[in-house]
Order: C-alpha cells, then sequence, then structure tokens
C-alpha cells in the first residue's frame, strides 16, 4: 500500500486554546478514511491547516511523498489536494457549470490576451474546460441544472456540485467536511454511492461526518480526534468498540 | 452570429454614426460636447466595473487612474515641457502606467475588503490629487493648482481632431470629429470587457467576488488575479484620461476630486454592477441627464412661476440624490442588471 498523505505533529493554535495536539495520521492511497469527533474536536480545523487556509503552527506534512510545504490554499489545490465545506461555500450567483469550471482554474491557462483576442488556443481551451464541467455534473448527477444558478439548486445538489467543482481541479485526495450534514436517508443513500464510485475510480478520499451509519459502511480506516488531540485510529468497527472514543462521546453528550 | 443581432449592430452603428450630426444640427454643438463626456464617463466606468463590479473590490480612488492618464498627455504634450509626442504614443503608454499604478494601489490593499479597502483607495485617490496639486515645487512638474494649459489635441492621420473637417458636404466640428474617436474607443472598451467577463479571468474575478476561500480553494492565486482586476481597471481609467486631456487642452487638479470618483461609481451602481449594458446605460444617464436639467430647469421654472425659484444647480444635486434613493430602493441591482439577478428580484 502506497501512502498519500503523511500528517506528521501537526499543531494548530487560537489565541491560548491548542485546537490540534500533535496530529498525525497516515492516509493510503485509494482508501476511504474518517474523520470524526465531537463538536468542536478540531476536524475542520485540521481540513484548514491542511489545505492552506489556516497556517500551521507545528507539523508537517508530506503529500505523494514529498513534503508539502506550500502555505497558500491555491497551491495546495494545485498540488492534488480538493476540499468541500462544512457550511457550502459555492459561488452562490455563478450557474452550476460556471462554478465548475473555476474549479479548473489551475488546470488552464488562458490569459488577458488569450480571453480578449480568442485565439484558437484559448477557444479549444474553454471548448475542452465546458465539457469537462457538464461530464462532472454528470458524474455527480446534476447535469439537468448545468445553467441554473448555483442558489437555486436543492441543498442535496449544493452539496454535489461543490464535490464536483472540487473534483475539478483533479484532485489526488478529496476531503469532504460533513457532506451528509442536513441530508434526508434517500439523499445520503445516493451520496454514499457517489463517495463509493469515486473509490472505485482510483480517487482517495478523507471524510469528516457525524452520521455514524455512513462513516461504518464507508470508511476503511476511521481516526477520531477530541480535543485536538488523535485518541484512535483503526478499522471502524474496532473504533466503535474503543472506550476511550465511547468515553469522548458519551463526555461531549453529557 | 444569428442574423438578428447583426441586424441590431448595424442599427446601433448607424445611429451612433448619426447622432452627432442630428444633435449637433438641432440642439448645437454645446450638446455633442455632452456625448463626448458621455463617451469618456462611459469608458471609466466600464473600467471600474472590472473592479467593483466583476471582482467586488470597491474602489472610491478610481480618478487617480484618470488623472495619472490625463497628466502623462499633458506633460509629454504641451509646452509646459516643450515635448511634443504624438496621441497615439501617449495613449498606451498613459495605459500602461496607469496600470502600473493599478498595481502598486492594489498590492498594499490585497488583505483588505469591503468598507476597509474603500477608504484606503478614497486615500489614495486624494494623495494623488494633492500630489498633482504641490509638484511645482521645488522642480516644477505638474504646475501645480493652475493646471497645465495649451496641450496638443489629438491628431489622427495628421489630423487635429480640433479642427473642424469637410466631408460629403457636412462640416464636421471639432467636438463631432473627438466623438467619432471616443465612441470607436468606447465601443473597442466594451468588446474587451465583454471577452473578459466570458473567460477565465473573468470567472476568476467573479468567483472571488462571490467567495473568496472558496476561489482561494479551487486553485485561484487570488492575489495575482486581483491585482489584475486593478490593473485592467486602472488601464481603462488611464486611457480615459488620456483623451479627456487631449480633449480639453487642459487640465488641472480640480478635475480628479472624489466627487468624481463617487461619480462614476454611481455610473456603475445605478446602471447594474457587473453588467456591461447597464454600465454604458449609467454612463450615458448620468452624463446627459443633469446637463439636460442644468440647461432646462431654469428657463421651465421661469414658464411655471415666471421667475427662477431655486438655483438649478442645487436642485439638480437634490434630484440626483433622491433619483439614487429612489434606484436604490426599488432596483438595488440597478437599472438593468445582469438578466438572472433580474430574474432574482422579479420573484
Ligand atoms: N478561526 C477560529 N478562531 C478561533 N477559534 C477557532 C477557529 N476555528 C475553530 N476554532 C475553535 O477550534 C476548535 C475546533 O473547531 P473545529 O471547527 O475544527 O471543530 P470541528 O471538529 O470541525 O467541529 P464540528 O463537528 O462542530 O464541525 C473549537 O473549539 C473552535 O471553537
Ligand atoms: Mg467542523
Amino acid at each position: 500500500m502506497t501512502v498519500l498523505l503523511e500528517a506528521r505533529g501537526v499543531t494548530k493554535y487560537f489565541g491560548g486554546v491548542q485546537a490540534l495536539k500533535d496530529v498525525s495520521l497516515t492516509i493510503n492511497a485509494g482508501e476511504i478514511y474518517g474523520l470524526i469527533g465531537p463538536n468542536g474536536a478540531g476536524k475542520t480545523t485540521f481540513f484548514n491547516a491542511l489545505t492552506g487556509l489556516y497556517q500551521r503552527d507545528g507539523g508537517e506534512i508530506g503529500f505523494c511523498g514529498a513534503a508539502l510545504r506550500l502555505s497558500s490554499p491555491h497551491e495546495v489545490a494545485k498540488a492534488g489536494i480538493a476540499r468541500t465545506f462544512q457550511n457550502i461555500r459555492l459561488f452562490a450567483n455563478m450557474t452550476a457549470r460556471e462554478n465548475v469550471m473555476v474549479g479548473r482554474h489551475s488546470r488552464t491557462r488562458a490569459g488577458v490576451v488569450g480571453a480578449v483576442l480568442r485565439d484558437r488556443a484559448t477557444r479549444a481551451e474553454e471548448a475542452a474546460l465546458r465539457r469537462r464541467a457538464d461530464e462532472l455534473l454528470r458524474y455527480v448527477g446534476i447535469e439537468h441544472r448545468a445553467d441554473d444558478i448555483a442558489r437555486h439548486l436543492a441543498y442535496g445538489d449544493q452539496r454535489r456540485l461543490e464535490i464536483a467543482r472540487a473534483l475539478a481541479t483533479d484532485p489526488k485526495l478529496l476531503a469532504l467536511d460533513e457532506p451528509a450534514a442536513g441530508m434526508n436517508a434517500t439523499e445520503t443513500a445516493s451520496l454514499k454511492s457517489l463517495i463509493e464510485g469515486l473509490r472505485a475510480d482510483g480517487l482517495t478520499v478523507l471524510l469528516i461526518e457525524h452520521d455514524v451509519k455512513l462513516v461504518m459502511g464507508l470508511c476503511d480506516r476511521v481516526a477520531v480526534l477530541d480535543y485536538g488531540e488523535k485518541i484512535a485510529e483503526d478499522v471502524p468497527a474496532s473504533v466503535q468498540r474503543n472506550p476511550k472514543v465511547i468515553e469522548a462521546y458519551l463526555g461531549g453528550a453529557a | 452570429m444569428p442574423r438578428k443581432s447583426w441586424l441590431g449592430m448595424a442599427l446601433i452603428g448607424a445611429a451612433l454614426a448619426l447622432a452627432p450630426i442630428v444633435v449637433g444640427a438641432s440642439l448645437g454643438n454645446a450638446w455633442v460636447r455632452v456625448l463626448d463626456f458621455a463617451a469618456l464617463y462611459i469608458m471609466l466606468a466600464l473600467g471600474l466595473n472590472i473592479v467593483v463590479g466583476f471582482a467586488g473590490l470597491l474602489d472610491l480612488g478610481y480618478i487617480a487612474f484618470y488623472a495619472v492618464g490625463a497628466y502623462l498627455y499633458a506633460l509629454l504634450a504641451s509646452p509646459h515641457f516643450g515635448i511634443h509626442w504624438p496621441a497615439w504614443a501617449i495613449l498606451p503608454l498613459g495605459a500602461a502606467v496607469a496600470g502600473l499604478f493599478g498595481v502598486l494601489l492594489g498590492a498594499p490593499t490585497l488583505r483588505l475588503r469591503g468598507d476597509y479597502l474603500a477608504i484606503v483607495t478614497l486615500g489614495f485617490g486624494e494623495i494623488i490629487r494633492i500630489f498633482l496639486n504641490n509638484l511645482n515645487t521645488p522642480i516644477n512638474i505638474t504646475n501645480g493648482p493652475k493646471g497645465i494649459a495649451r496641450i496638443d489635441p489629438i491628431s489622427v492621420f495628421g489630423q487635429p481632431l480640433s479642427k473642424p473637417v469637410e466631408f460629403l458636404g457636412i462640416t464636421f466640428s471639432g467636438v463631432m470629429l473627438y466623438y467619432y474617436l471616443f465612441v470607436v474607443l468606447a465601443l473597442g472598451i466594451v468588446f474587451v470587457g465583454i471577452r473578459l467577463q466570458d473567460s477565465r479571468i473573468g470567472r476568476a474575478w467573479v468567483a472571488i467576488r462571490e467567495d473568496e476561500i472558496a476561489a482561494k480553494a479551487c486553485g485561484i492565486n487570488t492575489r495575482n488575479v486581483k491585482l489584475l482586476a486593478f490593473a485592467m481597471g486602472a488601464t481603462f481609467g488611464g486611457v480615459s484620461g488620456g483623451l479627456f486631456a487631449g480633449f480639453q487642452e487642459f487640465v488641472s487638479p480640480e478635475s480628479f476630486g472624489l466627487m468624481e470618483s463617487v461619480m462614476v461609481l454611481c455610473m456603475v451602481v445605478l446602471g447594474g454592477m457587473g453588467h456591461i449594458p447597464g454600465v454604458v446605460l449609467g454612463g450615458l444617464m448620468l452624463t446627459v441627464l443633469p446637463e439636460a436639467f442644468r440647461h432646462g430647469a431654469g428657463p421651465m421654472q421661469q414658464a411655471m412661476f415666471g421667475k427662477v425659484l431655486l438655483d438649478p444647480e442645487a436642485l439638480r444635486m437634490l434630484l440626483f440624490g433622491l433619483a439614487l434613493i429612489a434606484v436604490m430602493l426599488y432596483r438595488p441591482a440597478g437599472l438593468w442588471p445582469e438578466p438572472r439577478h433580474r430574474r432574482e428580484l422579479a420573484k
């Protein structure tokens, strides 16, 4: 098994609060890796530290065998890590297709001169970009909404659109932050098969999710965060039985 | 392109070509001059539209780039330094220098948004004006508040546009000749704007406006793309400034005050932010209507009340303010917003 992502000792402070304490984890290529934990455990913070949205206060991240020393999110995206957001962040007034096209920004080249002159290379790039965007919309199952404004899409479709936009960056690792939040059972079931399809197509997925059934059914391995600390990492079945994990969840509920 | 839009374009072209002849014959050259200014302001508004409308960066000092273009023209084509470069050389240079200023202004403001950005850009605009006002000592560069006079008119194929020309039995006055130049250039800027909007760059601008964090996560280098917006907008401003200087044959710092920046911003907002036809409409209306009012308000009061009760100038500002409030209340997306926004408002 080849290692795709290796985080070592990732640390993040917010003022006096340590939101991430020495978090180390390894994600293998081709697996679905779950990241769970009670509210406020630091899951989203880990995503942000990983994708360059937050500056890390310590720790290293290795990606594809090399150190990911990039500081800005756009470089991380270009390196092959794409993400979605816990509270959907679409380009609300752009069409679904345009949203996905923006996702391919780092894989396309046209500049001002090309845009104004519309030379042959630019036209070809634009046509390919459109085709790819439509392909991805079909892949996530919302091709019929391609020309609709993102803001007008149903909630579940917005989640799908965000995934399509992330896929447009040609990622090696797709990080999903609570993709099933707010979805009903049917929507969750079809999201599950979408994510399984992604793995079947060779993508590695890092999944934050509160829906225990979804996590247990999808993930190859699961890490548990509690107060910024990784307290367990294992196959779903044993994580579920881990006393520390049960304690963390019950403690959080009490 | 379908036949219908060709026909539409031909009609617009004919109307634009005939406008100064008809207006000149019926209302006089003063009104052709108003049209000249309308074209200049439309170019300015289209430039600001890139920054404010597309990229969503509120710039209150935009007129500074107009000033840079105008003064560059004034310095390189007037007796002030005894330099007399041709317009075709100065205008591109002015565009480039203004674009550079756009980047210089943009760079320190990249982390700012909304009101903070507005205040910094406002300061920048004022700094440029104050520099122009004071750079007459110890070395006299800008001639200070007196401004620079006797600037060379713009020449096209050796023909100075300030001199009338006979053609097909019609006498084309200077303001009419300038009109044609300005309209051609304004159409060029409209073309560039439309092409940019519907491109990888234009989508990146809008993405930043819609959600900067998501834009970054999509692999957009937001710093570069924002700087590009500042630079492009400033470039348009610089070209219009150069045209203004050649047209007026005189520049002084007075023409580049905060009120001018606000006016151009009003054209963009009133017309329909981010929607090029709307911005053109905004520029046209806010140039022509106040002028019509200035000429019409006095005589109308005379006719209605037998005397002028209210100073037309004060009345003009009052009505302008009221009109702005009304538009923002009842058509918050502008008079002619993008169809997708309009659909939204109709709901
Ligand atoms: N930008 C920030 N500034 C200050 N504190 C923050 C910031 N972001 C997160 N935190 C804090 O860091 C801790 C971890 O938050 P985080 O959002 O990562 O949790 P989470 O595991 O994603 O929780 P949830 O399941 O509710 O999404 C919380 O205590 C939160 O209040
Ligand atoms: Mg979270």
